[in-house]
């Protein structure tokens, strides 16, 4: 019988904070500047609006914290995918570091960028 | 109405060549019969080898649990005017080894189902015989609708992940062991968190939610796991970060 | 067991790597799982965004240009497509994990899911109020 997996746990809740706010956060984000913003539906904010906003120590909390939680979501549901959907459980480990490692990776590229 | 239907039907037989064939029948269809009464007649009249498992025509046994148009169902419980004009295909529940025609080997869930401890588990030393556990309405709610499972196995059929994984606990042996989990009367939870917080349990599902589809009791192990997954996952954590008070 | 059952021929049928085309709720859930892959795009897209915002006024205009080429619009569409799909499924099965109790009485499933919808309505006009300039 296998054994109570705390790293599943940890994992497993990561991912659903992951899930929230980026369910919470992302359609709007990409509603605004990827979609309206491009097309011409309503203007672009002016630049240093949105370095006032960006450079508000409460804003980059919050985009450090999804961008962090949202990648953590993405590594968690990408490995069962990759283990699952495409049946490839013999190569769990180096799915794991792939998932995981591109997780911290873009985490401390994002807190580069956003505290940068 | 015609009068008859057909009914395609899985044959294996373990002891010849090759994979499983489907074979044609056709059998009355009659108002009141459901894809068991056909496959009874078939047995009956037309084809005494067809080998299939049933008991109790009235959805409580769950031993008629087959794949009836791709959809795993109770046969005693699917009309077959429901698929008029036919045909039918019947099919032995999938993700079981198949034994013969529509007899699948359920030894897998029989070794699992115990390892949950689907009972009243009681650690202050009170036998059960001697002590009457009184429940209010409102704690039997808790749990009721976890205790309707039959043991059908169809949620087996409908999931995915047990499909591929077949050393993934499963949606029913979850289920049952949440029905006593969440039972005011029993004292086992911290015991079967061992089983069921593993990779192989709660943590394999990835809430495909077909179980919950497929059963025919209006039970929901997709809801249980995931509820329990909450459970397990605080649970956890807390003897992860106050290892002093874990049990 | 005896010699004669261990020795019968079990058929074990095999998932083929396409389980998932041959049924609509297979489907649906392989397209719920793969808007991961959406999600991860918004957070490069998004820290892109903020570089650009931060490298000065000139990048930021080049990035809106970027922003606006044919396939990034697209590209964009068919991810907020995901983002949305992996909204609403989330907040659907959330009242299936979490049990709210008000008094005492567990809350009906609706009553869950309708608060993470409306969280999200004020999440989203919270964000349009604060990029459109409210703020």
């Amino acid at each position: 019988m296998a054994k109570r997996s705390s790293s599943e746990a940890v994992a497993w809740l990561l991912f659903s904070a992951g899930g929230v706010v980026s369910a919470l956060l992302a359609p709007i984000l990409l509603l605004l500047f990827g979609v309206i913003f491009p097309l011409g539906v309503l203007a672009p904010p002016e630049h240093a609006h949105m370095e006032a906003v960006l450079r508000h120590p409460l804003t980059q909390v919050v985009l450090l914290g999804l961008c962090v939680l949202s990648l953590l979501h993405w590594a968690h549901r990408f490995r069962y995918a990759l283990h699952e959907g495409l049946q490839l459980k013999r190569l769990r480990a180096p799915i794991n570091l792939l998932c995981y490692g591109g997780a911290i990776a873009g985490s401390l590229w994002a807190a580069v960028v956003v505290f940068g | 109405m015609p009068d008859t239907i057909t009914l395609q039907v899985t044959r294996y037989r373990p002891d010849a060549d090759g994979p499983p064939t489907l074979q044609e029948y056709v059998v009355p269809l009659r108002e009141e019969w459901a894809v068991l009464d056909g496959l009874n007649y078939i047995k009956d009249q037309l084809d005494g080898t067809l080998s299939f498992r049933w008991s109790c025509r009235m959805g409580i046994c769950g031993s008629c649990g087959m794949t009836v148009n791709g959809d795993p169902a109770l046969t005693c419980g699917t009309f077959l005017t429901d698929y008029a004009p036919g045909p039918v295909r019947v099919e032995p529940l999938a993700n079981f080894p198949v034994i013969r025609d529509l007899v699948v080997e359920i030894d897998d869930f029989m070794r699992k189902l115990p390892e949950v401890k689907p009972w009243l588990v009681r650690e202050d030393g009170e036998a059960l015989d001697d002590v009457e556990f009184l429940q209010t309405p409102a704690e039997m709610d808790e749990y009721k609708q976890y205790s309707m499972c039959i043991n059908c196995m169809l949620c087996y059929a409908a999931c995915p992940v047990y499909g591929l994984e077949p050393d993934f606990l499963g949606p029913a042996a979850i289920a049952l062991a949440q029905r006593y989990n969440l039972d005011s009367r029993d004292q086992g939870a911290h015991q079967r968190l061992d089983v069921l917080a593993t990779a192989e349990g709660i943590w394999a599902c990835t809430y495909v939610g077909e179980c919950t589809t497929a059963c025919p009791k209006g039970v929901d192990p997709a809801g249980a796991i995931q509820r329990y997954k909450l459970t397990a996952a605080t649970r956890t954590l807390r003897s992860f970060l106050m290892p002093w008070r874990a049990r | 067991m005896t010699a004669n059952q261990a020795d019968v021929r079990r058929y074990r049928p095999r998932t083929s790597v396409f389980w998932w085309v041959h049924r609509r709720s297979y489907l649906l859930f392989v397209l719920r799982e793969l808007s991961c892959v959406f999600v991860a795009w918004f957070v490069v897209y998004l820290v892109l965004l903020v570089a650009a915002a931060h490298r000065g006024s000139d990048s930021y205009q080049q990035f809106l240009e970027w922003s606006s080429r044919p396939w990034m619009v697209v590209l964009n569409l068919v991810a907020l497509a995901f983002v949305v799909l992996h909204a609403i499924t989330w907040f659907t099965l959330a009242p299936k994990a979490m049990v709210v109790r008000l008094q005492g009485r567990p809350l009906p499933a609706r009553m869950v899911a309708g608060g993470h919808f409306a969280a999200w309505a004020v999440a989203s006009a919270v964000v349009a109020w604060i990029v459109l300039g409210g703020w």
